[in-house]
């Protein structure tokens, strides 16, 4: 356990009072680290808070830069940013918010190149991403470095936060056994053309942060092997079950997949229209 | 019997921006064939050419998912909720 600073003391002061974390947990948190996929929408309260929280090691992959268009949900952001990269943008925010905080930028795209690289020196992996080949890369990677990812995607009004980690539980299922690949180009809405409710952002990102922070920790109930989906305009959050399917191509019986695949992005809206 | 479908937001347009639809049916594949009826060009969402729940749809009922009960085939009970959950992708 690490000696906390009386400055620690009093800044993790309401965490460390909760028997389920306690100074122990606390030490767990500032010796952790985190790499997230997206300093947006998902990402900006998901790194506000873990910030908060104390994880020691955050790392953070995006390439874009600020936009004005961004700060209608982007909170981590501000107008003072615009034009500058997202992930440096972030760094700022987090570390203004807590300096005990190391913040790793990554302004670039994460390809089946540099993925396995970048996620195998930390401990969970959380994607805040806008598109699928990229949702699929990340959980390959995942899932081949034993890394438990937690997942979280909007669209307009509906949100969906999910945990996977193939690899620890027996039964827990991959991004693959709920959907084995992506669709293919014109027939699910995945851009940010559709529209979004901003503050939708915070309601999927935040359970993405307490997600993290109990796996971090160890605590509670994991979400692995559940898929929460959030209906904004009905407030209603459900509770579905996924299952390990023993076909899925990659953490199934006979895997198809035993390296990383690049799909092409698919950027159109037919779905729903 | 009627069961109620949850329609997720992408596929309200075809609802009438109903979110909620009560639909005829004793099994999943009953109640595509009657929300086909009842909401043309529904049935073109969920299901391939061959009339198989696509890959990307995920058609529950209550909290589990078709493919691992009886698919189409998974028979319905009075009170029984049957909800689509699409893959989504954003996060921006
Ligand atoms: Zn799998």
């Amino acid at each position: 356990m690490i000696d906390f600073t009386e400055e620690q003391i009093e800044r993790y002061s309401r965490h460390i009072i909760l028997p389920e974390v306690g100074a122990e947990g606390q030490s767990k948190l500032l010796e952790s680290k985190v790499f997230m996929i997206g300093a947006g929408g998902l990402g900006s309260p998901v790194a506000y808070y873990l910030a908060a929280a104390g994880v020691g090691t955050i790392g953070i992959a995006d390439a874009d830069v600020v936009d004005s268009s961004n700060l209608q949900r982007q909170i981590i952001h501000n107008q003072d940013r615009i034009g500058m990269p997202k992930v440096e943008s972030a760094r700022e925010t987090m570390q203004a918010l807590n300096p005990d905080v190391k913040v790793n930028t990554y302004n670039y795209f994460i390809t089946e190149d540099n993925v396995r690289e970048i996620i195998r020196d930390y401990d969970l992996i959380i994607d805040g991403c806008d598109n699928f080949p990229t949702r699929f890369l990340v959980n390959d990677a995942c899932y081949f470095e034993k890394k438990p990812l937690i997942s979280g995607a909007m669209f307009r009004f509906e949100g969906q936060v999910a945990t996977f980690k193939p690899h620890q539980e027996k039964g827990a299922p991959c991004y693959r056994c709920l959907y084995p690949e992506p669709p293919p180009a014109g027939l699910v809405p995945s851009c940010s053309e559709a529209g979004i409710l901003g503050a939708l952002a915070g309601a999927v990102g935040t359970i993405q942060a307490v997600e993290a922070i109990k796996e971090l920790l160890g605590i509670g109930e994991s979400l692995a092997g559940r898929l929460m989906v959030f209906d904004a305009l009905r407030m209603e959050w459900k509770k579905l079950k996924l299952h390990k399917d023993p076909a899925c191509p990659l953490c199934g019986e006979n895997p198809t997949i035993t390296d990383l695949v690049t799909y092409e992005q698919a950027c159109e809206l037919k779905f729903g229209q | 019997m009627s069961v109620s479908v949850r329609i997720p937001t992408p596929l309200r347009k075809l609802t009438g921006g109903a979110d909620e639809v009560a639909i005829e049916g004793t099994n999943v594949g009953e109640i595509i064939e009657n929300l086909e009826a009842a909401h043309p060009g529904l049935k073109e969402r969920l299901c391939d050419d061959d009339g198989e729940i696509r890959r990307f749809v995920n058609v529950y009922v209550n909290d589990e998912d078709v493919r691992f009960l009886e698919g189409r085939g998974t028979v319905l009970k009075d009170g029984d909720e049957v909800s689509i959950v699409p893959a989504i992708a954003g996060g921006c």
